[in-house]
């Protein structure tokens, strides 16, 4: 068995970063790999096209119904889906209480201790919620957990603000442990030269665009059908972008501690593709009735 | 009030004239109390079969719960390493406890550092708070190893420990290869137990772990014992002598009887004795690996077992007759040296001691709780010597040890009449033996308000608590006696029949009454 490889998919809430690890996870399985899909974000959505359902049980829930983690056991937990892909929903509390960092700690510690990482696997993937926003979001990137990251962005600020933000994350693990950057993904917004845009991202944080996946609504026509688009269909020319994906994360070999980019080199990228104007100090403060005034 | 010349501690001073008035006035004028009649009756009620069967449909709450939480576990097990610091990452309150809780039971001072994480701490993470306590800790009180673990406010916010302790390593707080094993240890998993292996399992990892080239199973010619969350020092030491006399060289996995019992002697000694850090390096060229304490020794057993390489051994706490028996052959297996004679001795006196007293514990009925290889060789000890286990609390059992438990009762006609309760705290065991009354309670000093409250409901209903167990506050120097082994069996024999003599003693000593059997002889 050749050695476990452990990826986290970390991106801004809503870039798709659920649709895009399913799919390529998907593609993995199509092409004879064996995986686990480690869901870590309280939504509990990061199976759903695997297993076909609407959520899928989470650990923390069962754990509350049944009393507590330990009166769990791993088969109660795992549920198989599409070519024997392995899932698990960490799960956690509604919004507003709790804590959902430690459900992701909780779920973790629990699938080691139940030996769910000794089965027989090539890959595990992580899909962490949007915001690392405590330690416990940052449980994926322990030591001995997983090693390569990739960040689902799209060509829009507020995506590539959140993937440099990632970037500073994973320095700090990094510095101490053997977690790196893998990759950015790209999940096409169609915004203008997009794919140029995080290419040169990629660049500044040094290291690559894995993929540039473009948009297509099979993926949305798929989702309805709770399947993914290699499973829906595979004829699909989007089906063959995920396969592709799949195909350059078994052969990515770059992986790299991250240079993270300061807020003004971010702009000044931004500007440079024509995302964002040049900023008019004038302007800065100034009401409509202003304005209004001003130009009168 | 008090008088200079005869000062008086609280009892008796306030069973005063005085006093009585001052509390009955306090209470009458302030304390706006239910009415006496209402309080006893509710305390009957909450004496009778109806209230048990609501008791036992608790769900989300514990009352008086018969564990501790990890890091207590994690500091114990420190505390047995040569010159080794536990350090605990987390509040302050917590480590305090853990101290007072040691000191108390102990009545030895506890050395023990926290990160103090305060509110800050809380939002930002404990990385500061950790290079700022390694590099202090480690130059105030020059420890040898400082062991860290964790409290639940550490745990809550997720802070990694390996990557903490890499960067302090990093950023020169810490010399590169001073060592600081480190376990996760939240208090709302598992108990006190639990945190034992896990501090235990972290040590042995730091140590071993990457260096195993060049290790080979049984080339030191030694057994390692691990003894698992273990609190009486003569366990420690009846280990050492039983092996001693076999002729087995050992390594205690964590002996903290030396700092644990210090003399008075004019110098404080801050570290003393424990294994060495040479010792755990050399583990895992032992023959094999001994846990005494099977039932709560799981991560270590995986580790010894994966990265050792060891088969570890399938047997029981060794307590009581039969299960010393098995442990004995087990290391006279194990190591190919033959039970010397003095052992064999040893455990006819205590044959001859358990025939001498078996008419006073046969059919004696005994509720007892404690952690889960402490109720598993109690229970197995008491059915040897003819006694009946009646109900059976391990607030930390897990399935697991129902299932042995239950198995461990099936194996003898004295253990029908049982009942084992994982998870059941001492709320639910005050139901317990108010609704179907042994004649003694078996477990540490939070006994004893069972006992008075069964005494409240009237002297034929009391039931006197023996104390064995962990912790035990309110008697003196228990904690050094041995419950392990031969000798442990000894003292647990003298010590529940002169329970059983001495009730009976009481109970006779009405004069003209009942006193036809206050004998001189039993």
């Amino acid at each position: 068995m050749a050695r476990l490889r452990q990826c986290a998919i970390y991106g801004k809430g809503g870039i798709g970063k659920s649709t895009t690890t399913q799919n390529l996870v998907a593609g993995l399985a199509e092409a004879g790999k064996k995986v686990m899909i480690v869901g870590c974000d309280p939504k509990a959505d990061s199976t759903r096209l695997i297993l076909h359902a609407k959520a899928q049980n989470s650990i923390m829930e069962m754990a509350a119904n049944a009393g507590s983690v330990e009166d769990l056991e791993l088969e109660d937990v795992m549920k198989v889906g599409y070519r024997d892909i392995k899932c698990v929903e960490s799960g956690g509390p509604e919004p507003g209480v709790g804590c959902a960092g430690r459900g992701v700690i909780t779920a973790i510690n629990f699938l080691e201790e139940e030996g769910a990482y000794e089965e027989d696997l090539d890959f595990v993937f992580y899909d962490v919620l949007g915001d690392v926003v405590c330690g416990g979001f940052a449980m994926p990137i322990r030591e001995n957990k997983a090693q390569e990251i990739y960040i689902v962005c799209s060509g829009e600020m507020m995506a590539m603000y959140a993937a440099n933000n990632i970037a500073k994350g994973i320095v700090k693990y990094a510095s101490s442990g053997s977690v790196r950057l893998a990759g950015l993904i790209c999940n096409s917004r169609n915004t203008a030269r997009e794919d140029e845009l995080i290419m040169e991202l990629a660049r500044q944080l040094g290291t690559t665009m894995i993929h540039f996946v473009p948009r297509d609504n099979v993926v949305q026509r798929a989702e309805i059908r709770r399947m993914t688009v290699i499973e829906y269909e595979p004829a699909a020319k989007q089906a063959q972008e995920y396969r592709d994906l799949a195909r350059k994360i078994v052969e990515n070999k770059n992986f790299v501690i991250p240079t993270p980019i300061t807020m003004d080199e971010l702009e000044a990228l931004l500007m440079d593709f024509g995302v964002m104007e040049e900023e008019d100090e004038s302007i800065v403060g100034k009401t409509a009735a202003e304005e209004a005034v001003a130009a009168a | 009030m008090q008088a200079i010349e005869d000062i008086k501690p609280s009892y008796p001073l306030f069973r005063n004239d005085e006093y009585k008035e001052m509390l009955k006035t306090k209470q009458d004028s302030f304390e706006e109390r239910t009415e006496q009649g209402k309080i006893d009756e509710t305390f009957t009620w909450s004496t009778t079969l109806e209230y048990q069967e609501l008791n036992f449909k608790r769900e989300a709450l514990t009352v008086n719960p018969a564990k501790a939480c990890q890091p207590l576990g994690a500091v114990l097990c420190a505390l047995g390493f040569e010159k080794t610091l536990p350090y605990v990452h987390g509040s302050q309150g917590c480590v305090a406890y853990f101290r007072t809780y040691f000191n108390r039971h102990f009545k030895e001072p506890v050395a023990c550092v926290s990160d103090s994480m305060t509110e800050d701490a809380a939002v930002f993470g404990g990385q500061k708070n950790m290079f700022d306590g390694l590099e202090n800790a480690k130059a105030l009180y020059k420890p040898d190893m400082i062991a860290v673990s964790t409290t639940c406010m550490a745990e809550v916010i997720g802070d990694d420990l390996n990557a903490f302790i890499g960067n302090s390593r990093n950023e020169g707080h810490i010399p590169r290869d001073y060592p600081v094993p480190f376990a996760h240890t939240p208090s709302f998993v598992g108990s006190h137990v639990t945190g034992w292996d896990n501090m235990l399992e972290g040590i042995i990892r730091y140590f071993t772990l990457n260096h195993m080239a060049g290790k080979e199973v049984g080339s030191n010619g030694k057994i390692n014992i691990v003894p698992g969350f273990e609190t009486y020092l003569g366990n420690f030491r009846v280990i050492h002598r039983m092996l001693d006399e076999m002729g087995v060289a050992h390594t205690m996995l964590s002996d903290p009887t030396e700092v644990l019992d210090t003399p008075a002697d004019g110098t404080f000694r801050m570290y003393s004795g424990g294994t060495t850090q040479d010792e755990v390096k050399d583990a895992p060229n032992a023959i094999n690996t001994f846990l005494l304490q099977p039932m709560q020794l799981e991560k270590t057993k995986k580790f010894v077992e994966n990265t050792w390489t060891h088969e570890v051994p399938k047997i029981d706490i060794p307590m009581g007759l039969e299960w010393t028996d098995e442990w004995l052959m087990k290391v006279a297996e194990v190591t190919g040296k033959p039970i010397p004679e003095s052992l064999v001795k040893e455990r006819g006196r205590l044959v001859d001691m358990m025939t001498d007293s078996h008419t006073w514990l046969h059919g004696k009925r005994f509720a007892l709780y404690g952690d889960p290889d402490f109720t598993m060789g109690m229970v197995k000890f008491l059915m040897e010597l003819g006694a009946e286990p009646v109900h059976v609390v391990c607030n930390n059992g897990s399935k697991k040890w129902n299932k042995a438990m239950q198995k461990l009762l099936e194996s003898s006609p004295y253990g029908v009449n049982c009942k084992a309760y994982p998870g059941a705290d001492l709320w639910h065991l005050r139901s317990l033996v108010f609704t179907d009354k042994p004649d003694f309670i078996i477990g540490n000093s939070y006994g004893k308000f069972i006992q008075r409250d069964t005494l409240h409901k009237g002297k034929e209903f009391e039931v006197p608590l023996i104390r064995l167990g962990f912790p035990i506050f309110d008697r003196h120097h228990l904690h050094r006696m041995t419950t392990l082994g031969y000798e442990g069996a000894m003292y647990m024999l003298t010590t529940l029949v002169n329970a059983v003599l001495e009730r009976l003693d009481e109970e006779t000593r009405g004069m003209g009454t009942t006193d036809y059997n206050y004998d001189l002889i039993r």
